[in-house]
C-alpha cells in the first residue's frame, strides 16, 4: 500500500554511462542490498500466512454448499443472496453505511473546528485541551459501556442510530483533531493574511485559501471515521437491540453464533462487510500516505 | 480529562465587533463542540464509573441495590477467583502478542525496506490484513479453524494438530489459535509504523559505515536499532494498551471460552455488565482496569516527553 521513492536504488556513478539503472554489482553492493533469497524466502513464507485466509474466505462465499472442493468451481452466489435477503444482511448494509457516512461527517466538521483551533491560536486551556485528547485514547469505549447505555436510554435514544453515530463519533474525535491540527500547520498562515487584506472575513478566507488546500488531510481523517464506524462492533450490538436496526458487524457476529454456524452464508458475509473497506481504501490510496505524512510531521 | 470543562465556558471579553471575527473568542467557540461532547460522552461516563464501583447496582435485583462501600473490591480481589484468571490471561495476552507482533512486524518492516523486484506489490499484499476488522478477522479465522472443513484439518493431514475438534474449541489449543488470528492482522500495522520511521534513516550513515567496513549486522545492530527506538518504545505501548482494550476479535472468535481460558479483564467487565447486568461489580472492575490503563498513559506521557518545559 505505501509507495515512496526514499528507498530507490541509488544511480549508479556518472561514469558507467552503459547500465544507468542496473542493480550494483556482487561484492560492493549499496547497504540496503541483503542477498536476494534473504528477501524472497521470508516474504514467500509470510506472504502464504497472509494470503490463506482470503483464499479461503473467497472459496467458501464462492462454491456450493457441501463442496469439498478446494477450488470454488463451479461459482455460485447463492450464498450471498441468501445472505443478503434472508439474514437480513441489506437491512444491516444500509444500517452501516448510515451510521458510517454519518459519522464521517461529524467527525470531521467537528475536527475541522477544533484542529483549526489548536492549529493557529494561542488560547489559555489549549494545553488541558490537548492533554484531554491525549488522555482519551487510553479510555477506551468497552469499558465505558455501562455509563453510555444509561446516558442514551436517559436521551431516549436507545434503539436509534444516532446512539451509535455519537459514540463512534467522540472515540474517533481526539486523534482526528491532533491529525487536523497537523494538516492545518502545514498551510503557510500568511496564505490566510493574504486573503484578508484582499477583503475575506475569516469564515471565507478559510474556505477558498485553507480547505482546498486540507484536502488530502480531509480523505484521510474522515475514511479513517467511516471505515472505523463500518467495522466497530460493540456499541453497535449494546445500543441497538432491534434486528431492524442492527449493523454489519452484529450480523457477522450472529451468523458465527448461530447454533449450526453457516460456513457459506458466513464467508459471503464476511465478504459484503469487507468491500466498502476496500472500496475506501482503493479510493483514497493516493491520498492517504501524503496526508499522514504532512500531518504526522508537525502533528 | 476534567481540565476539558473549562474549555466550554470562554472568558467572553466584552468586544463590539463580530464574534466570528473576535480571535479571542473564536478558538473557545471552535473547540466547544468537541469538548462538550468528550465532556458528555467520555468524562461523565468516567466519574459515574467510579460512582458506581461504590454502589450495589443491579437492574435485576433492585431489593439489594444502594451504597456498597469498598465491598465491589474486596469481592473482586478476595473471592472471586475468575478476576484473577482474566487479569493474568490479559497480561498473559498482551505481552505475547505484541511481543510477536513486534518481533514479526520490524522484520516484515526490515524485509520490504529493502530494494526488491515486485516490491510495491508485495508490500500491498502483506499490509492488507491490516485493513480487516476485528469481527471479520473472527469470521475468516473460525472458517480456518472448523473442525470439518478448515485448514486445521489439511494440517491434522500433515501431522500437525488432530482431526474432529476446532482448535478453538481445545483449551490446550485455543490461546495460540487465537493468537495466530490476531497477528495475522497484527503484524502489518506494527510493520507500516516501524516502516515510516526506518525511511528517515539517513543514508550517509550507512554509506559511511561501510566505507569503514561494518557489517550488516552491525549497521543493523549500531545505526538501525538506536533510531528506531523511541517509534518502537512508543507504538509497542500504544499497541499494548490497544490490545488489551479490543475486546472486537476475542468476543467475536471464542467469546471468551472454552470454559473462560481467553477472557480478558475487558471481556469480563462486559459480560458482568451485559449478560449478568451486575453494574456496580463491573464497575469495580473498569476502576481496576482504569488504574492500570493510568499507569500505562502516565508512562506513555513520560516517555514521548508530553510533560517536558521546553
Amino acid at each position: 500500500m505505501i509507495t515512496t521513492e526514499a528507498t530507490k536504488v541509488a544511480p549508479a556513478p556518472e561514469r558507467v554511462p552503459a547500465a544507468p539503472d542496473q542493480r550494483p554489482r556482487r561484492g560492493r553492493r549499496a547497504w540496503d542490498e541483503a542477498p536476494r533469497w534473504q528477501i524472497y524466502l521470508p516474504l514467500g513464507i509470510y506472504l502464504v500466512f497472509t494470503l490463506i485466509p482470503f483464499y479461503w474466505i473467497l472459496l467458501f462465499a464462492l462454491r456450493p454448499a457441501g463442496s469439498t472442493s478446494l477450488v470454488p468451481w463451479p461459482v455460485t452466489f447463492d450464498h450471498f443472496e441468501k445472505v443478503w435477503t434472508e439474514r437480513a444482511f441489506g437491512t444491516y448494509f444500509q444500517n452501516s453505511v448510515l451510521v458510517g457516512v454519518a459519522t464521517l461527517f461529524l467527525t470531521t466538521v467537528v475536527a475541522l473546528a477544533g484542529g483549526y483551533a489548536l492549529a493557529r491560536f494561542d488560547f489559555k486551556v489549549k494545553r488541558a485541551f490537548m492533554l484531554a485528547l491525549l488522555c482519551t485514547q487510553f479510555v477506551p469505549g468497552a469499558l465505558l459501556l455501562v455509563p453510555l447505555f444509561e446516558i442514551f436510554a436517559n436521551l431516549q435514544m436507545i434503539n436509534s442510530l444516532a446512539s451509535v453515530v455519537i459514540a463512534e463519533t467522540v472515540f474517533q474525535l481526539p486523534l482526528s483533531i491532533i491529525l487536523i491540527s497537523g494538516f492545518i500547520k502545514n498551510v503557510p498562515y500568511t496564505l490566510e493574511e493574504a486573503a484578508w487584506v484582499d477583503g475575506c472575513n475569516r469564515l471565507t478566507g478559510f474556505r477558498i485559501v485553507v480547505l482546498p488546500l486540507l484536502r488530502p488531510g480531509l480523505i484521510a481523517v474522515g475514511s479513517f471515521a467511516f471505515v472505523h464506524a463500518w467495522n466497530h462492533f460493540l456499541f453497535a450490538l449494546m445500543f441497538l437491540s432491534d434486528q431492524g436496526k442492527q449493523t454489519i458487524p452484529v450480523g457477522l457476529n450472529t451468523l458465527m453464533s448461530a447454533d449450526s454456524v453457516d460456513l457459506g452464508a458466513l464467508a459471503a458475509g464476511g465478504i459484503i462487510a469487507a468491500v466498502p473497506v476496500v472500496l475506501v481504501f482503493a479510493f483514497i490510496q493516493k491520498w492517504l500516505i501524503t496526508g499522514f505524512s504532512a500531518g504526522a510531521v508537525k502533528g | 480529562m476534567a481540565q476539558a470543562a473549562a474549555v466550554a465556558k470562554p472568558p467572553a471579553p466584552p468586544r463590539r465587533r463580530r464574534a466570528s471575527a473576535t480571535p479571542r473568542r473564536l478558538p473557545y467557540l471552535l473547540i466547544a463542540p468537541a469538548a462538550l461532547l468528550m465532556l458528555g460522552f467520555i468524562a461523565y461516563p468516567v466519574i459515574s464509573v467510579f460512582y458506581y464501583s461504590l454502589q450495589n447496582y443491579n437492574p435485576t435485583k433492585p431489593w439489594r441495590n444502594g451504597y456498597a462501600g469498598l465491598d465491589n473490591f474486596v469481592h473482586a480481589f478476595t473471592d472471586d477467583p475468575q478476576f484473577w484468571g482474566t487479569l493474568t490471561f490479559s497480561a498473559k495476552w498482551v505481552i505475547v502478542e505484541v511481543g510477536l507482533q513486534l518481533l514479526f512486524g520490524l522484520a516484515l518492516a526490515l524485509i520490504v525496506n529493502q530494494t526488491f523486484v515486485g516490491r510495491s506489490l508485495g508490500r500491498a499484499l502483506v499490509f492488507s490484513p491490516w485493513a480487516v476488522s476485528g469481527v471479520l478477522t473472527s469470521a475468516i479465522w473460525v472458517l480456518l479453524y472448523n473442525s470439518q472443513t478448515g485448514v486445521t484439518r489439511y494440517l491434522a493431514d500433515m501431522g500437525i494438530g488432530q482431526y474432529g475438534t476446532s482448535w478453538l474449541s481445545d483449551t490446550s489449543t485455543v490461546f495460540p489459535a487465537a493468537i495466530v488470528a490476531d497477528l495475522w492482522r497484527g503484524v502489518p500495522f506494527f510493520a507500516i509504523l516501524i516502516l515510516a520511521d526506518l525511511q528517515s534513516v539517513s543514508k550517509d550513515l550507512y554509506e559511511a559505515a561501510e566505507v569503514d567496513g561494518a557489517s550488516r549486522l552491525k549497521q543493523f545492530w549500531h545505526i538501525t536499532l538506536p533510531h528506531l527506538k523511541d517509534a518502537i518504545v512508543l507504538s509497542t505501548l500504544l499497541r499494548a494498551v490497544w490490545e488489551f482494550n479490543n475486546v472486537d476479535l476475542l468476543y467475536t472468535l471464542t467469546g471468551g471460552g472454552p470454559a473462560g481460558e481467553t477472557t480478558t479483564l475487558p471481556l469480563y467487565i462486559a459480560n458482568t455488565s451485559v449478560d449478568a447486568h451486575n453494574f456496580g461489580y463491573a464497575s469495580a472492575l473498569t476502576t481496576v482496569a482504569f488504574v492500570i490503563l493510568l499507569f500505562c498513559s502516565m508512562v506513555y506521557l513520560r516517555l514521548s516527553k508530553f510533560g517536558g518545559e521546553k
